[in-house]
């Protein structure tokens, strides 16, 4: 056996991440950790790795009691872990990274560390550069060095954590590819996911978490997709697999020929941005992080203005309003980053709802004065409607988990009644009871006439929400077209930048059917 | 232009940017960790006010620097504390080490205001001080100048091609991921800390003991938060640093030019000078800046303590 | 032992860390005099209770009090919205130097417009001088910290380039100093035979501006997201850049009516070493008050007495003045490991766990071998 963990237990303040784990891994072997998003298996990878410590419970290494100290410890042993969200130092090189990560007597010198990445890379198909800084790499290129590093050492196992959630479709058949090979030269793979669908390709054993527990263990080949579902969700969850379609009516949001430069170096050019929301219609935005989406919400939010180019809103130009204005317009905006930009940590829901609120409710006008009375109202109901799990409206932002911060964000904005919304990452990080939630919420403010923009890396959700899809790559959109004529194999290439990809077969629905199951 | 008042003006820019080497040295150690520590002015009076003790009373003063180094290095240890193991704010607490250092170096020195001593005397180089025009500036001075090019050469050497200079970027650079990495980001943040208070004691003992060989109250006028403008004006470089030393010593003894030209100015309104220069230092700095990413190390001034 | 972070923060330990802050520096101060060979506790009782002992030194504390509590005032709103403007004190100074002319300009004039003149142009000085860190803020982006402290060392020059120069008295036998204020440009003194001026009840007025501004409007709202959380601020839409000029002109304006209440009222003139520190010390006034109006009071006089407590133990105790900046000091370090707290927990072993809530639970559902 080379690892096995026997009731493993780890609690964190208001929650318990792991309850009485138990695994095993074979030499070789390909094992998927299977669970929803909340479900422990990140704190166990964690653990396995010695950057988290148990409370209780054994593991044991090549059939021997081991206790990990920290990564250190875990990388001597021969373990390897590529981080969901990547440890790179953005700012450093590529070599100086794998540097980082090895010890000065496994590398030697600078210059011998740079020879054996081009040599591992070329042995693996995982080419890169060595002298590029990280932060110039695209994502996919960025989890390349990562898996290279752990194949500099001599490595028996190797962990990833959701290694496919931020990749775009070639580039998972690419990553599947280099974790055969290296399985079939002996070396043990735990592969962490929520996607049934992956891990049916690739795994040989699961173990499946839910809340913390095992539920079970299983043949992924030999055990039926709604079995693996069941006990990842548990009996009383039903996946959704499809959703009534929109209406269009009028065009709410018009961008045309949109040019805006990036505002610093980490910045994205987005060039020749056109799109159209319509009433009663949900538009998916798909696209690998980084390429544009975060400058496209605030472009259309008002805190970045277009070079060139019209911005129009109902008819009239917005492109030189600012956030407020356009709030007043009608517009609502779910950003991704919740607790950095969507709400304030240490402020309360009711505060949380005046955020953006302001525009719409909770102030006097005149000498703007609050009326918290009202605004507490306000921040109840939305918690009561959209059974948001807080002590009350007095909660603070930080103390609800994500899926329930989430569900109140989305609130808030729905609340507002917008004409258009934006919805940047709306289940992300979410559990599935919220996910499902969230997404009859939007479609149910889509049919009261809303028009919706979802920009999202879970293609599952744009396939089950959206009417029309289009993808983003580099700062520029793809053509946009119905849901019908775009299948996963375009929408995978729209992703890459292949533009000019269309739909040519004929049998394409039912990849979309296929993917909308795979949840 | 006369070359010999060239020659003392280059000579006095030397020695003036000397402390403000020193400091902003220490300060881009620790900010290259991560780590903002606007105390500095503090730990300058308290290197200070220790140094000129030691020396007064042991005569020694070898014993004087060794007792400002310590002496910078021990408060800056309190930052630490409070900063690092108790993650308080590193802004609120730089401020409270300068205005701690302040009050404490005025208290124990309080007996020693108007004394002086015989500062520490120039060692001239045989040969390579008499170089024209720039041997009187670099080969003519004392002990401590020297020593700060050591350490220039020594800080620039370890963070560009050694290993631990490579620690210390990732640190402050990420420390989550160094840390997932198995680098002891608060050791090597304490180490860091220390280091910049050991400057800044030996920049407090260069004015206290070479510089105006006496003890004030307030000493050092300023120069630890100009250092801390000069870590900024050199993006962090270690080589900009010298640059810029010397660029805010020359303001600060342009009154000697211009009373050598005859020009009578008030010397209240020359002693703004390199405060003036230091603003606007910082306004081009950042205009030029706009469009070229950020220098700063990414956690600079963030509280982190490792989760376990 | 470890510290582990809190659920949610601390409502006791908010307001319990100052008081603990306050323990450990009197313990520490305890400890400092003893071992500078001075009776510990008579000691104390000199530099925190002697002063205030009789009626005159409570006045004289309110005296301190009135310029630190307008400085903390400013401060609060921009530390709220976390503009670390440390310039106070060169806001200060230079009203003071401006305020300072105008109270000698009108040394002649007559009239009930004098006295609010002077007041307003200390306030407008202060404004202007804080105008120079908002431009340079919110035009270059420098940053506040060190344009601030550099505008406080260039503008004690200005004072004392003005004391040596243009505002030095005639008839001064060549002392750094101006003339003696005319009477007409003096704030009233509240009660005969003491020095209390109507400046404080200017600073109580302001104190209740902000705790409503603070509490009750949009504008207090934004200043606290923007401290909280830029990117949100920015997201939901509020002007920074018009915050950040609101924030330093307010404060400059607080900083140049503190002026105001010290130069006419009880200085009475322009001297080289006007400010004893209030600037700095008001910042440790907000961070004791936790940026609430009601605690920046209470912390107000606690640092207004620290003053009072070197000059006293000056006379009494032969130590240097400089002890005030030395406790000031000290009760900033130990308030903000104080503040340690409030965020976290100190958990002394494994064997507290047990007790934690979520073990608790995950202890008494079975099955947990071991």
């Amino acid at each position: 056996m080379r690892l096995e963990l026997l009731s493993v237990t780890k609690a964190y303040p208001g929650c318990i991440a792991n309850d009485a784990v138990s695994l095993k891994v074979e030499p070789g072997e390909i094992h998927a950790l299977l669970g929803e998003n909340g479900a422990g298996k990140s704190t166990l990878m964690k653990m396995i790795y010695g950057v988290v410590k148990p409370d209780s419970g054994q593991m044991t290494w090549n059939d021997r009691e081991v206790v990990i100290s920290g990564p250190a410890q875990a990388r001597q042993l021969g373990m390897g872990m590529v981080f969901q969200h990547f440890s790179l130092f953005e700012t450093l090189t590529v070599t100086e990274n794998i540097a980082l990560y090895l010890t000065p007597a496994e590398y030697g010198t600078m210059a011998l560390l740079r020879e054996r990445i081009v040599a591992v890379g070329e042995e693996y198909g995982l080419a890169i550069n060595p002298d590029r800084l990280v932060h110039t790499l695209s994502v996919g290129e960025q989890q390349r060095v990562e898996i290279i590093r752990c194949l500099l050492q001599d490595i028996q196992l190797l962990i990833l954590d959701e290694p496919t959630a931020v990749l775009t479709p070639p580039e998972v058949d690419q990553l599947i590819q280099v974790l055969k090979k290296l399985a079939r030269k002996g070396c043990s793979i735990l592969f962490i996911s929520h996607k049934l669908h992956e891990v049916n390709a690739l795994c040989d054993r699961a173990t499946i978490l839910r809340g913390g527990k095992v539920t079970g263990t299983c043949i992924p080949s030999e055990t039926s997709a709604s079995q693996m579902a069941r006990l990842m969700l548990g009996d009383e969850l039903e996946l959704q697999d499809s959703m009534p379609a929109g209406n269009a009516g009028a065009t709410r949001l018009t961008l045309n020929k949109i040019d805006v430069k990036p505002r610093d170096t980490f910045g994205i050019h987005l060039r020749d941005i056109a799109l159209t929301l319509n009433a009663g219609e949900i538009l998916g935005l798909a696209g690998v992080a980084g390429n544009g989406q975060d400058e496209l919400v605030d472009l259309i939010n008002g805190e970045l203005f277009p070079d060139s180019g019209e911005l129009s809103f109902d008819g009239k130009s917005i492109a030189k309003l600012g956030v407020q204005a356009r709030r007043k317009l009608g517009l609502g905006v779910v950003p991704a980053d919740r607790i950095g930009r969507g709400a304030v940590a240490n402020m309360t829901l009711i505060e949380n709802d005046l955020l953006t609120g302001y525009v719409t409710h909770g102030v006097k006008p005149g000498i703007n004065w609050v009326s918290w009375g009202g605004l507490r109202k306000r921040a109840a109901e939305i918690i009561a409607q959209y059974k948001v799990k807080a002590t009350g409206p007095e909660a603070t932002a930080r103390s609800l988990s994500g899926g329930n911060l989430q569900k109140f964000i989305i609130g808030r904005e729905v609340a507002q009644n917008p004409k258009v919304l934006v919805c940047f990452h709306p289940t992300w990080g979410v559990d599935v009871g919220a996910a499902n939630l969230i997404h009859q919420q939007l479609i149910a403010l889509r049919d009261s006439g809303a028009a919706i923009l979802i920009i999202s890396e879970d293609l599952d959700e744009l396939y089950l929400l959206a009417d029309k899809l289009g993808a983003i790559c580099g700062g520029q959109l793809s053509p946009i077209r119905a849901k019908a004529e775009v299948p996963l194999a375009i929408l995978g290439q729209w992703m890459t930048g292949e533009f000019d990809a269309v739909a040519t077969q004929t049998n394409s629905s039912n990849i979309n059917v296929e993917a909308a199951h795979a949840h | 232009m006369d070359i010999h008042l060239l020659e003392n003006v280059l000579f006095a820019m030397v020695r003036t940017g000397t402390p403000l080497l020193l400091v902003a040295l220490g300060a881009m150690m620790s900010e290259r960790a991560g780590v903002l520590n606007l105390g500095q002015e503090g730990m300058i009076l308290v290197g200070a006010v220790c140094g000129f003790i030691v020396a007064y009373t042991s005569h020694n003063m070898g014993f004087g620097i060794l007792a400002g180094v310590i002496g910078g290095a021990l408060v800056s240890l309190i930052f630490g504390f409070i900063a690092l193991t108790l993650i308080a704010n590193q802004v609120a607490t730089g401020l409270a080490l300068t205005i701690f250092g302040t009050g404490l170096s005025a208290f124990v020195g309080a007996g020693y205001v108007g004394q002086s001593l015989i500062g520490l005397a120039p060692l001239e180089i045989p040969l390579l001080s008499k170089i024209p025009l720039i041997g009187k500036a670099l080969f003519a001075q004392d002990i401590l100048v020297y020593l700060a090019f050591v350490l220039f050469a020594g800080i620039f050497v370890v963070m560009r091609y050694t290993r631990w200079g490579l620690i210390i970027r990732a640190v402050g650079e990420n420390p989550e991921v160094a840390h997932a990495l198995g680098y002891k980001v608060l050791l090597v943040r304490y180490c860091a800390i220390m280091f910049g208070g050991a400057m800044a004691g030996l920049a407090g003992v260069y004015l206290s003991l070479a510089y105006t060989p006496m003890w004030s109250e307030g000493i050092a006028a300023g120069r630890g938060w100009i250092a801390l403008a000069l870590v900024v004006f050199a993006s962090w470089r270690t080589e900009r640093i010298l640059l810029g030393a010397w660029l805010f010593g020359f303001a600060s003894i342009l009154h000697l030019l211009l009373q050598g030209y005859g020009y009578e100015i008030s010397p209240n309104l020359l002693a703004m000078l390199p405060y003036i220069v230091t603003i606007l230092v910082l306004v081009m700095m950042m205009t030029r800046k706009q469009g070229q990413g950020n220098f700063a190390p990414r956690s600079l001034g963030q509280p982190y303590y490792p989760q376990r | 032992m470890r510290i582990e972070k809190r659920l949610h923060d601390s409502k006791v330990m908010l307001y319990a860390s100052p008081l603990l802050a306050l323990l450990l520096t009197l313990l520490s101060g305890a400890l400092m005099f003893a071992l500078l060979g001075r009776a510990p506790l008579h000691s104390l009782y000199i530099f925190f209770i002697a002063p205030v002992s009789e009626l005159y030194g409570l006045s004289e504390l309110v005296v301190k009090v009135t310029p630190l509590l307008l400085c903390a005032i400013g401060l609060t709103l921009c530390f709220k919205a976390k503009i670390w403007n440390i310039g106070a004190e060169g806001q200060f100074v230079f009203a003071a130097m401006i305020g300072g002319a105008v109270s000698l300009q009108l040394a002649e004039s007559q009239g009930f417009w004098v006295l609010p003149t002077v007041i307003i142009s200390g306030a407008l000085a202060g404004m202007a001088w804080a105008a120079i860190a908002a431009l340079l803020l919110t035009r270059f982006g420098a940053n506040e910290i060190l344009t601030t402290i550099m505008l406080n060392y260039i503008a004690v020059n200005l004072l004392l380039w003005g004391v040596h120069g243009p505002l030095k008295d005639p008839n001064g036998m060549n002392f750094p100093e101006s003339a003696l204020f005319a009477a007409q440009t003096m704030l009233p003194v509240l009660f005969d035979d003491y020095r209390v001026t109507i400046a404080i009840l200017i600073a109580l007025f302001m104190l209740v501006v902000i705790w409503v501004l603070l509490g009750r409007t949009l504008l207090g709202f934004q200043l606290r997201v923007m401290g909280e959380n830029r990117n949100a601020a920015r997201f939901a839409g509020f002007k920074s850049n018009a915050l950040i000029w609101f924030v330093l002109l307010f404060s400059g304006a607080m900083a140049g009516l503190a002026a105001v209440s010290e130069i006419n009222g009880p200085v009475g003139q322009l001297i080289s070493t006007l400010s004893l520190g209030y600037g700095y010390a008001a910042i440790i006034v907000v961070f004791m008050g936790r940026m609430h109006p009601l605690g920046i009071l209470l912390a107000s006089f606690l640092l207004g007495l620290t003053y009072l407590g070197g000059e006293m133990s000056q006379m009494e105790l032969e130590l240097p003045k400089s002890i005030t900046g030395l406790f000031q000091g000290m009760l900033l370090f130990y308030l903000l490991a104080c503040d340690l707290l409030i965020g976290y927990r100190v958990v002394f072993s494994n064997r507290t766990l047990g007790k934690h809530p979520a073990i608790a639970a995950a202890v008494s559902t079975p099955p947990v071998s071991q």
